[in-house]
């Protein structure tokens, strides 16, 4: 046990959280985002997936890594578009239409990378880019902190900022106000002439574009190819550090790097004797946990507003 | 209300036509010889026998996820569990096959009881976090997928693994605890008999039982229910419960109807199979056959396909997507539905009030 005392304790292990995290951050600010404007987005996990083989094909057909980035982006926000519009405007129930996207993107990707590459399952004949890795000036040189902090993904970085940016972007601008207006009562927002369909659109095309910067983060980053259900739940435990993070930026960031953590530990505890099935529990088990604390903190404060009302 | 099931219909057929019309243009678009891809895909699983009998094999286990869904979507429990479910009850069902003796008929039944325990106990822990603590059961229940399929690779692994067999699997499973052969020619096991079956008593369970009525009160409005006097809580638990057993079940009586081991070392999908068969089915109990028949014909004809032809399979992937898409999707025909009772009205007013013709 000493061992892993030791393997935790390490810089490397630093450094593979947040490497984990990156893509959960993505997903996770994603799902902040529709969930203020008050439409649940499930579809993280295949939009994810879709944007990541996207981001491969253009990134091998285009030889440069900054064009597959962008179509990765580009076909979350579609995603994210087809969402809206079947939720709002055809009212398909929106969980049910997100689980359609899940479903067609699982098989979809596998279909898709088949006829474009004829590669079954893994894109092995596909010459995809991986984005750069960058050496942050100053703090790479500082020991510890320079070797957990510095030489990650440029979308680690992208991630890490974009927790600022979202949480700007809702607390400090007029989209973000008309954002959390419509979440909290559509029917006031209404009233006030805010365009509830157009908000909710921009919300879940935004959170389709998060999902593309996480789909592109696992093939062109994380890994440098794409495979069946590379994702793994991502998506799903997203919605969950949502939860736990109380809708908040900063603290979805911490609950990100919570699972991102778990993750991490994952796979440094398969060098030990503890069966590999229950390591590969860890995250989900630790999710389910979150809710426990989460759906027991809101239900106290719950109880506290009731007898303050009383008084 | 024939109305309704009037507009129902047609927008299912619609859903169906676009998705199928879409499925040809991708076969016409990527195949080198769309005609004979197509053949294979509609035509080929009534070509023979066996590819018959493989259409009503697959529509099996989609009959128990799609009746799982069905009762918890029916108490609009968005639970997503049957996929684990359905996994852990195979193994359920494989753990007693490979722990106890038992004489025939009765082994089967008490391994495809035991599935449905070990398939219930799997959703009763999002079933209770909901219910007790108004925990999400939809993000739980997706944590309980994968904890269940580790889960149930730890006990296979440990306990029952086989190992002379090349690949992990575990040891053989015992004559007398499998399902017999129903069909000379095919692979048809009893388990269709168990599926319809389950089939009624659902059907009995939802709308013939005091708990079933509890059931659908809550979907309908969870306040009025509880306001009537229903306990809304059990509902929550009981529902999600239940849909876990008959998944649990599913598992089971495809493992003990397929295999002649456990040999399932990724979750086979058929818990979101159910989603698009209960979806399609309206969550109508005696619909679910139906609709797991057509989604096994669409699966059938798309291997058949894959197998001569430069089509992949995973075409059924899109046409599924774009099924339920369109069939939830309440907007769709409303125009066409609009004018259909403005215009019946119109034609009624007159005689009903005396009114102006063509007012």
């Amino acid at each position: 046990m000493a061992n892993l005392m030791d393997i935790i304790l390490s810089t490397s292990f630093g450094y593979a959280v947040l490497r984990v995290t990156t893509p959960i951050l993505f997903a996770t600010l994603g799902a902040l985002i529709s969930i203020k404007a008050g439409v649940v987005n499930i579809s993280m996990e295949g939009t994810m997936l879709t944007a990541a083989l996207t981001g491969v094909v253009i990134s091998a057909v285009t030889g440069s890594g900054l064009a597959g980035l962008v179509a990765a982006v580009l076909a979350g926000m579609l995603l994210g578009l087809m969402l809206a519009y079947f939720a709002l405007n055809l009212k398909t129930d929106i969980i049910l239409a997100a689980i359609a996207i899940n479903l067609m993107a699982s098989g979809g990707t596998v279909f898709a990378l088949y006829i474009i590459s004829g590669d079954r399952g893994i894109s092995s004949s596909l010459a995809s880019i991986v984005l750069p890795k960058v050496q942050i000036p100053l703090i790479h040189q500082i020991p510890v902190v320079g070797a957990v902090l510095s030489n990650h993904n440029i979308l680690t970085y992208v991630a890490l900022l974009s927790v600022i940016v979202v949480y700007v972007l809702i607390y400090k601008t007029p989209l973000g106000l008309r954002i959390r207006a419509v979440g909290e009562n559509a029917h006031a927002a209404d009233s006030v002439g805010i365009s509830v369909i157009k908000t909710q659109y921009i919300a879940l095309i935004m959170s389709g574009a998060f999902a593309g910067f996480g789909g592109a983060f696992m093939s062109m980053g994380y890994v440098s190819w794409f495979s069946t259900n590379m994702t793994a739940g991502r998506g799903f435990i997203a919605l969950a550090a949502e939860a736990l993070g109380m809708g908040r930026p900063f603290g979805v960031l911490l609950t990100s790097l919570l699972f991102g953590t778990a993750d991490a530990l994952a796979n440094a505890l398969q060098a030990f004797r503890i069966p590999s099935e229950f390591v590969q529990m860890v995250p989900y088990v630790v999710t389910i946990l979150g809710l426990v604390v989460y759906a027991k903190r809101r239900q106290s404060m719950a109880q506290k507003h009731k007898t303050e009302d009383r008084v | 209300m024939n109305k309704k099931i009037l507009f129902e219909t047609m927008r299912t057929l619609v859903a169906i036509g676009v998705a199928l019309l879409l499925a040809f243009v991708i076969i016409f678009t990527v195949s080198e010889d769309p005609g004979y891809a197509l053949q294979r895909f509609l035509l080929g699983p009534l070509s023979s026998l066996r590819n018959f009998g493989n259409v009503l094999e697959m529509a099996i286990p989609l009959v128990f996820t799609g009746l799982a869904i069905s009762v918890m979507f029916t108490a609009k429990q968005f639970n997503l569990g049957a996929e684990g479910g359905f996994f852990f009850g195979a193994v359920g069902a494989t753990a007693l096959a490979l722990t106890f003796d038992l004489p025939p008929v009765i082994m089967p039944i008490v391994a495809i009881l035991c599935g449905g325990i070990a398939g219930g106990m799997g959703n009763a822990i999002p079933a209770l976090l909901k219910s007790k603590l108004d925990a999400s059961e939809l993000v739980s229940s997706l944590m309980m997928n994968y904890i269940l399929f580790w889960l149930g690779i730890f006990i296979i692994n440990n306990y029952f693994r086989d190992a002379q067999a090349g690949a992990m699997a575990s040891h053989r499973l015992p004559e007398q605890v499998k399902l017999i052969r129903v069909l000379e020619g095919t692979r048809l096991h009893f388990g269709i008999f168990i599926a319809l079956l389950m089939v009624i008593l659902v059907y009995l369970f939802l709308y013939r039982s005091r708990w079933g009525y509890a059931l659908r009160m809550v979907g309908l409005n969870i306040r009025f229910a509880e306001y009537s006097g229903i306990n809304t809580k059990s509902v929550v638990l009981y529902s999600q419960i239940i849909g876990g057993m008959i998944a649990g079940m599913g598992g089971a009586v495809e493992l003990l109807g397929m295999y002649t081991r456990f040999t399932w070392f990724q979750l086979p999908g058929y818990g979101w199979d159910g989603i698009i068969v209960a979806i399609m089915a309206r969550n109508n109990p005696l619909l679910i056959p139906v609709f797991a028949f057509f989604l096994g014909y669409l699966r059938i004809g798309a291997d058949l396909m894959a197998r001569v032809t430069d089509v992949p399979s995973e075409v059924v992937a899109i046409i599924q997507g774009i099924m339920i898409m369109l069939v939830t999707a309440e907007r769709l025909l409303a125009g066409w539905r609009h004018r259909m009772i403005v215009k019946e009205k119109m034609q009624n007013q007159p005689m009903d009030e005396g009114g102006v013709q063509n007012g």
